[in-house]
Parts: C-alpha cells; sequence; structure tokens
C-alpha cells in the first residue's frame, strides 16, 4: 500500500485525517483557497475580455491614444502588467499568511523528530 | 534617426556560414564540458530525473525560462509578429499570462506532492496503474507535438543559414541537431540539462535585449515611431491592429479564441514544466523559481514586441517570407540587417542552442515518464531498482531522439510558435482537468481521471489530424489531401471543455469511493510540505 512517490519519511505514521480536521489546518486550507480562487478567476477574466475585444471589437482595439499607440497594445501592455502585479501580490500573501501557519504545523508533526533545522534528531539514516 | 543600413540581401548569408558554425561549435563545446563536470555525481533516481533536488529557486527559474523560451518564443512569435502584425502579439500575452495558473494553483502544491514525475501526483490518491499509464501516455503525446515544434524549427533556422533548401540537406542537419541533443541527456540527465538551460536562457535573453534596445536606438527610442515605421514597410496599417490573421471570417475569429483558450491553460500543464518544479528542495524555492521565471518571460515577451516589429519596419513581410526558412526566419534576418554577419551569427547560434536545449529538456521528461512510470511502477510494479531504472530512462532517450528527428523532418516548414500552440492544446486538454481536480477536489474518482485523461488526448489529436493544419489547404502538413472535416486549426476550444466535462461525469458516474484517508494525506502534504523529498547532499 502507501504510494510509491514518497519513500517512508517522518510523515508516514501520521494520521492525516486528524491533522486535516484541525481548525489550524482548515484555517490554512480557508486562507489559501481564498486567494488563489477568486485570483484565478479575476485573472482568467481579464484576459478573456481581452482576447474577446481583440478578436471582436476590432474598431475599438484600433483607435489611436497617442502617435502609433492603439488602445489593444495598450490593453496588451496592461496584461503584462497585471501578470506581474498578482504574481506580487502573490507572494507577497503566502510569506505573511500561508508560510507561517503551514511551517507550525509541519513542525508540529515533525517535531518530535526533526529539530529547527530540518534534521533528524537520533535517526540512524541520513 | 540613424541612417537604416541597406536593404537584406539574403543571398549574401551563405558567405557568413563559417563564422556562423564557429559560433555555434563553440557553445556546443562550451556546454559540453559544463555537462560533463556536472554529472559526474549523477548517482541516483533522484539526481538523473531531479538534479538530486539541489538547484536554488533563481538557477531553476532561469532554467525553467530557458526551457519555456524555446524556438516558438524567439523565431515563431517574433515571425508571426513581423507578419501578422497585433495578432502574433497574442501569443506574447497568453504565454505570459499562463504562467499566473502554474504559480497559483500548480506549482508549490506539485513540488509537494511528487516526487519525479507528472504522474506521481496524479495517482497520488487514485488507482495507481491507470492513472499513472493515462498521465505517461499523455506525457509522451505533448513532449512528441513539442519536439516536433522545435526540430521545424532547426530545419527553418538551418536551411536559412546554410542556404540548404533541399530535403535531404535539411532532414541531414535535423538529424545532426537530434544526435547532441541525445548525447546532453545520456551524459547530463537532469542537472547537464539544466546548466544548458541556465547558460541558454541568459545568451537568449542577452541576445534579445542587444536586439531591442539597437531596433529601438533606430527608432530614437520611440516605439510608436517604431511602429510608423513597420506600418510604412507593410503598407498596411492593419498590421497594429487585431485581426489581421485572424479577423477574416467567424471561424477564424473561433479559432482565435481557440488559441487563446490553449495558450493560457497550457502552461501549468506541460510535462517538461511541471518536472522543472522536483529540481528545487522546497516548495518555497519552487514558488521562488515560478516568481524569477514570470519576470524573465514577461522581459523577453517585451522584447519580442519590439523584434517583431523591428523585423516588419526594417527586413519586410515579404523579404522574411520569401527567405529559406520563411516566417521563422524574421529574428535572424533582423540580426543580420542590424548587425552584419557576427549578430547573424551570434543570434543563429543562441537560436539554436535554445533548440538543443529545449529538446534536450522534453527528452529527458519523456524518458523519465517512460521508465519511472510505465517501466518502474506498472511494468516491474514497483520492484525495479533504481539504477535499472536510470538505464530504460537512457534508452528510452535514444528512441525518443529517433523520433523526434523522424518527426521533425516532416513538421519542417512550419510556424514554431504555432505547432507549439497545439502541444499547449493537448496538455491543457489531457492533463490541465485532472491536476486540478486532483489537486481541489475532494471527491474525485480514478474514473474520472481517466476519462478526462483520455478524452482530452484523444479528441485534442483526432481534432487536429481532421484539422487544417494536417490538410486541406496548400500550407498544410499534407497538401495534396483534403479530410479536414473541423475548421479549426487549434483544437482547444473543443478539447479543453470537454475534457473538463468528462472529469465531472467520470466522478459521478462512479460507484467506486477513493480513500478518503488518501485524500486527507494528499491535502495535507500539499498545502504543508510534510515529508517532501529535501535536497541530496553530495
Amino acid at each position: 500500500m502507501g504510494n510509491e512517490a514518497h519513500t517512508p519519511d517522518a510523515a508516514a505514521s501520521v494520521d492525516f485525517e486528524q491533522v486535516q480536521s484541525t481548525g489550524q489546518f482548515q484555517e490554512l486550507r480557508k486562507r489559501h483557497r481564498s486567494f488563489v480562487f477568486p485570483m484565478a478567476v479575476a485573472f482568467l477574466l481579464w484576459y478573456f475580455a481581452y482576447v474577446l475585444l481583440a478578436d471582436y471589437a476590432v474598431e475599438f482595439m484600433s483607435t489611436k491614444v497617442w502617435g502609433n499607440i492603439n488602445i489593444g497594445l495598450i490593453l496588451g501592455l496592461l496584461q503584462f502588467v497585471s501578470t506581474f502585479a498578482i504574481t506580487g501580490w502573490y507572494v507577497h500573501y503566502s510569506n505573511k499568511r500561508l508560510d507561517p501557519i503551514a511551517s507550525e504545523i509541519r513542525h508540529e508533526i515533525e517535531g518530535h523528530e526533526f529539530d529547527k533545522n530540518g534534521n533528524r534528531v537520533g535517526g540512524a539514516n541520513k | 534617426m540613424i541612417a537604416i543600413p541597406a536593404a537584406v540581401d539574403v543571398a549574401a548569408l551563405k558567405d557568413t556560414t563559417l563564422l556562423n558554425m564557429g559560433i555555434f561549435g563553440l557553445f556546443v563545446a562550451v556546454t559540453m564540458v559544463i555537462v560533463f563536470r556536472a554529472s559526474r555525481n549523477n548517482k541516483t533516481a533522484a539526481d538523473y530525473y531531479a538534479a538530486g533536488r539541489s538547484f536554488t529557486g533563481s538557477q531553476n527559474g532561469t532554467a525553467i525560462a530557458g526551457d519555456y523560451l524555446s524556438a516558438a518564443s524567439f523565431l515563431g512569435i517574433t515571425g508571426a509578429i513581423a507578419i501578422n502584425g497585433y495578432d502574433g502579439f497574442m501569443y506574447s500575452i497568453g504565454f505570459l499570462v499562463a504562467w499566473l495558473v502554474a504559480l497559483l494553483l500548480v506549482a508549490e502544491l506539485l513540488r509537494n506532492t511528487g516526487k519525479f514525475t507528472m504522474a506521481d501526483v496524479l495517482s497520488f490518491r487514485l488507482k495507481q496503474r491507470p492513472v499513472r499509464i493515462a498521465a505517461a501516455i499523455s506525457t509522451l503525446a505533448v513532449c512528441f507535438f513539442y519536439l516536433l515544434a522545435q526540430m521545424a524549427g532547426a530545419g527553418s533556422l538551418i536551411s536559412l543559414l546554410l542556404g540548404i533548401s533541399d530535403w535531404g540537406g535539411q532532414a541531414l542537419v535535423i538529424i545532426v541537431v537530434g544526435a547532441l541533443m541525445i548525447m546532453y541527456v545520456l551524459i547530463g540527465g537532469m542537472k547537464g540539462t539544466t546548466w544548458v538551460q541556465i547558460i541558454k536562457a541568459m545568451l537568449l535573453i542577452a541576445g534579445a535585449a542587444v536586439m531591442t534596445l539597437w531596433v529601438l536606438g533606430i527608432y530614437g527610442f520611440n516605439l510608436s515611431a517604431l511602429l510608423g515605421g513597420a506600418v510604412e514597410t507593410a503598407k498596411n496599417p492593419a498590421v497594429l491592429n487585431p485581426g489581421l490573421q485572424y479577423g477574416k471570417s467567424e471561424t477564424s475569429k473561433l479559432d482565435f479564441m481557440s488559441l487563446g483558450l490553449a495558450l493560457v491553460l497550457g502552461t501549468a500543464a506541460l510535462p517538461h514544466v511541471l518536472m522543472r518544479f522536483y529540481t528545487v528542495p522546497t516548495a518555497k524555492e519552487a514558488r521562488k523559481s515560478v516568481v524569477w521565471s514570470i519576470w524573465l518571460i514577461g522581459l523577453f515577451y517585451l522584447f519580442t514586441l519590439v523584434l517583431g516589429y523591428g523585423a516588419a519596419a526594417l527586413v519586410g513581410a515579404d523579404t522574411i517570407k520569401s527567405a529559406p526558412g520563411g516566417v521563422n526566419a524574421a529574428a535572424p534576418l533582423l540580426a543580420f540587417h542590424l548587425g552584419g554577419p557576427l549578430l547573424l551569427g551570434f543570434i543563429s547560434a543562441v537560436a539554436f542552442a535554445t533548440i538543443l536545449a529545449v529538446v534536450a529538456g522534453l527528452t529527458i521528461t519523456a524518458a523519465a515518464s517512460f521508465a519511472h512510470d510505465i517501466y518502474a511502477n506498472v511494468i516491474a510494479k514497483g520492484k525495479a531498482d533504481a539504477a535499472t531504472e536510470v538505464r530504460v530512462a537512457r534508452r528510452t532517450v535514444v528512441v525518443i531522439g529517433i523520433l523526434a528527428i523522424l518527426g521533425g523532418i516532416f513538421a519542417n516548414g512550419q510556424n514554431v510558435a504555432f505547432l507549439v500552440a497545439l502541444a499547449f492544446a493537448v496538455a491543457a486538454s489531457a492533463n490541465l482537468p485532472t491536476i486540478i481536480y486532483s489537486l481541489f477536489w475532494r471527491k474525485f474518482t480514478t474514473q474520472g481521471a481517466v476519462w478526462s485523461m483520455y478524452g482530452g488526448l484523444a479528441s485534442a489529436i483526432l481534432l487536429i489530424v481532421f484539422s487544417p493544419v494536417v490538410s486541406g489547404l496548400k500550407t498544410s502538413m499534407i497538401p495534396g489531401a483534403n479530410f479536414a472535416l473541423f475548421p479549426l486549426s487549434n483544437p482547444g476550444i473543443v478539447s479543453i471543455p470537454l475534457a473538463f466535462f468528462l472529469g465531472w461525469l467520470g466522478t459521478t458516474l462512479d460507484k467506486r469511493r477513493e480513500d478518503p484517508a488518501k485524500q486527507a494525506e494528499m491535502e495535507v502534504r500539499s498545502l504543508t510540505g510534510i515529508g517532501a523529498e529535501k535536497a541530496v547532499d553530495h
């Protein structure tokens, strides 16, 4: 039984269903999903709005704004800006809101076998 | 404004053959030394497939950019913008925005739950055999389509550089490129390939940056003036507007939507990109690598906008189309126009290196998938030792190399960005629904996974076979025949929703329930990183 993808490790004997039901894990799950799902929906909507405009609103997209720069080009470049912005936002959110709670759970489970640096204490194999 | 150099004389390119070959030879020699040095410590399967999980986030991020910025991005997009104007820019945007799917939904969770391949994750809480086989088959299919595109790029580039336009000569070149790639992967494994990717990514981005600044310099660093130049050369103001390529009819507009869908959903399902997340020690490093690669890739795609319109303005669409190599020759011709033989030599060597490195990355992914998923877990039922598994992987590399060479000879002449978009469509159809469902949908079952993967894969491939890409048009792969029953050239708009639907349907109709304990384990592992394999010391 078990998954060949994982060699036996510190987590082999953990009761994952129990960990899953703890308030702490539920909170981590909620924080993760409440960020990534709305964000994924938002950028996909924005992207497809852009694609649809380029596809079916050619005249609007061809409107010159400044010199030869038209609305299509500006919206296209804004896709770059929004991608960079969401990336930065997610990293900030993960560092602040996800990583601390995830490492807390990890240490609680692995704590009796690992020290703070992740080295096995008293274990035979390295 | 700086005086614009004389028009490009394509015939003069042949005189620079020796120089081009010299620069390319130097790159091969240098990277071979690095691959040899990097491979000295390849002992275990984790070394061979995942580079001992010893790369840092920024190193891996650069390597991801190297993997991702293939011939499609450099030759294909530049060519598409040069010929079709704004519609070519769509590739840049889709290819970049797609990374958000990888960053937000896939990269870290995948790093925490798998070991070497995509199938590790997909089969985590489902029945091993059927899911593993399906995932391995779709991995091989996607890699094959992607390899075709790279080989077609190699053919275009060579025909331009050496002025070889006969079929046999180009085929010979594709064979040489293929043989070199097999060497890299056999000797270097993942670590060697990763170093090749890193070097190549830096050379490619630097080369593109130099050309971008040069083009902008000619137009006084005024983007509007550059666009004006493109309009003037093309004698068509529509190059700045969407619709030049895809606006012709309602069918072509649908095709554009289909392409947009495949581009944005394909990236996070590309097996060779997914496998890169395993070369870093932790999920946090996986996140760092994605962030790093988003910046590099975004920057590069901004360059392609300038390069594409630059080629349209300075070289001209007609010259590009009539050059050996066709659409894919836009970037090298622009380099020749700007910096003469020396810049052409450098840029061509970089483009070559790009193809070589990407092909190596794809080959190792396909080999790992066959050896790890099909051989070790299905044929040997998990009883094969690591040494045998690596030996099987090495043999698979040779077989895949030969297949890629043969496929490349036939795909020669197609736009590479377009061919890669087909690989994206296949990946998004066959893999993405199952990845998303198995990470986020508690009730997802084996039957859902198998239906979605085979349904997505089969529908995408069948629609491509019966599309105008393969037959019916003068530009088709088999121009003489006409069995194009499906009007769109990209299958994404049908096959991706279908695969999502089949995943849902298969799960709903499945009477079997999956083990809730495995679901709990996968969810806890994916979010916390408990027990994820750490770096291997050397």
